[in-house]
């Protein structure tokens, strides 16, 4: 299973990040669990600048964007 | 062009010239309709709908008609070509140009930086912490969280489309005054004691993301994507703007304004930038009503003045910003950037021509 990790503090892009997440993982039947980071102290752990991140099994893949689901389901695949 | 004539595209490259084709149509068909705008408006309020050419009512619906559009048009394309430009620059590049910079030269680097680097507001946070730890001085980071709100692409376009570029340029050139001189203020006072502690715990997380250069075609994709987005999220404030200053150039008399926003009331200044704090707008929404406001009479400086206070000041960023500064902090940066926008209020309103 891959833990999915949305750093941001509630705002638009972030809710629009985990709903994206969310349907390319049920359409291209991902296994991953979706945590969500809101606390600021823990999200500079990965060094972001902009919200909302993504992490995928603890490593930054994406920031202050929200990728096109055929990008998306590619991040979401963790990288070796 | 001869489109039977066979494109010289590279092998490897096909989408890069059809991604700039698409953009050349594009841009011809954006000249075409820009310069329908005005006819059209006019036949659609004194033709079709048979209004008194120069009655309140003719003059507020030909203004609408005619704004409206016209803004619009003029949003989608300058902010496509903003996107384009800033896609040159992200918040990670400017933290590393930034890095290492002094006061003085990293304020005036930091502000101009501000106009270009694509920002939110929603990640003002993440931004300053980040800006902190790679060791930006807080004087220079509050510069560039001056000067990004402040000077948007936004507010430019809007000012360009309603007052021309002289205007505009006046807005931008004295955003980033206020912009260097409160951040270099601001970093005098010891800033450090009212920054939350948390925001110096711990070392910066290693690497941060690492984005591959973009091509032509994702810049070109991406900028599309974020000019569908601003004017997505701006466009019914244009509307609702445009339709309040519409009503104001129908039927609000010459010089009404003259006595309580014009030049000679100096209250007016500080009144408009105490008004403009709590109002949370875009520029989007107010410059068409100051636009309105300055027909009649207003002070041009009183205007910008308050503008400058509704985007540049916004309670809800203070609120966002909260996080991070004590509220010490944020009564400072209230003042200083306060106090700098009145000052270029008064200013405005001495120099310029009626």
């Amino acid at each position: 299973m891959t833990n999915v990790k949305i750093l941001g503090a509630g705002c638009a892009n972030c809710k629009r990040l985990e709903q994206s997440v969310r349907r390319v993982a049920e359409a291209r039947h991902l296994d991953l669990t979706v945590e969500k980071v809101t606390d600021y102290a823990e999200m500079m752990k990965w060094n972001i600048l902009q919200t909302p991140g993504l992490v995928v099994e603890d490593k930054l893949v994406s920031a202050g964007r929200i990728p096109k689901d055929d990008e998306l389901a590619r991040l979401l695949v963790p990288q070796a | 062009m001869n489109s039977s004539a066979p494109l010289p595209v590279l092998p490897d490259r096909p989408h890069t010239a059809r991604a700039f084709a698409l953009v050349a149509l594009a841009a011809v068909a954006w000249v075409f309709a820009y310069s329908v705008v005005q006819p059209l408006a006019d036949w659609l309020a004194y033709g079709l709908l048979g209004l008194a050419q120069g009655s309140p009512l003719g003059a507020s619906v030909a203004f609408f008609l005619y704004d409206v559009p016209k803004i619009l048009l003029l949003l989608s394309g300058m902010i496509f070509v903003i996107s384009v430009i800033q896609s040159f620059f992200s918040p990670e590049r400017t933290r590393a140009f930034l890095s290492g910079k002094r006061q003085g030269v990293g304020n005036v680097l930091a502000a101009a930086l501000g106009i270009v680097t694509p920002f939110c507001s929603c990640s003002a946070v993440p931004l300053f912490i980040g800006f902190v730890k790679a060791g930006i001085p807080l004087g220079v980071t509050f510069s560039f969280l001056i000067a990004a709100p402040l000077v948007n692409e936004v507010a430019l376009v809007l000012l360009f489309g309603m007052f021309g570029w002289q205007v505009a340029a006046l807005y931008a050139a004295t955003g980033v005054t206020i912009a260097i001189f409160a951040g270099a203020l601001i970093g005098r006072t010891r800033p450090e004691r009212f920054v939350e502690a948390f925001v110096f715990e711990g070392m910066a997380g290693a690497g941060g993301l690492v984005e591959e250069k973009p091509s032509w075609v994702e810049r070109l994709r991406a900028a599309w994507q974020s000019t569908r987005e601003i004017v997505g999220k701006v466009w019914l404030y244009v509307v609702i703007g445009i339709a309040v200053g519409a009503g104001i150039h129908g039927f609000v008399p010459e010089d009404a304004l003259a006595g309580i926003m014009g030049r000679d009331a100096w209250w007016s200044v500080p009144a408009a930038v105490l008004l403009g704090i709590p109002l949370y707008s875009n520029a989007a929404g107010v410059v068409p009503v100051v636009q309105a406001l300055v027909a009649k009479g207003a002070a041009l400086g009183t205007v910008l003045a308050f503008m400058m206070a509704v985007v540049g000041l916004s309670l809800p960023e203070m609120i966002i910003l909260r996080r991070v500064l004590k509220p010490r902090l944020i009564a400072t940066f209230i003042g200083v950037v306060g106090a700098g926008i009145i000052f270029t209020g008064y200013l405005f309103n001495l120099v310029l021509p009626r």
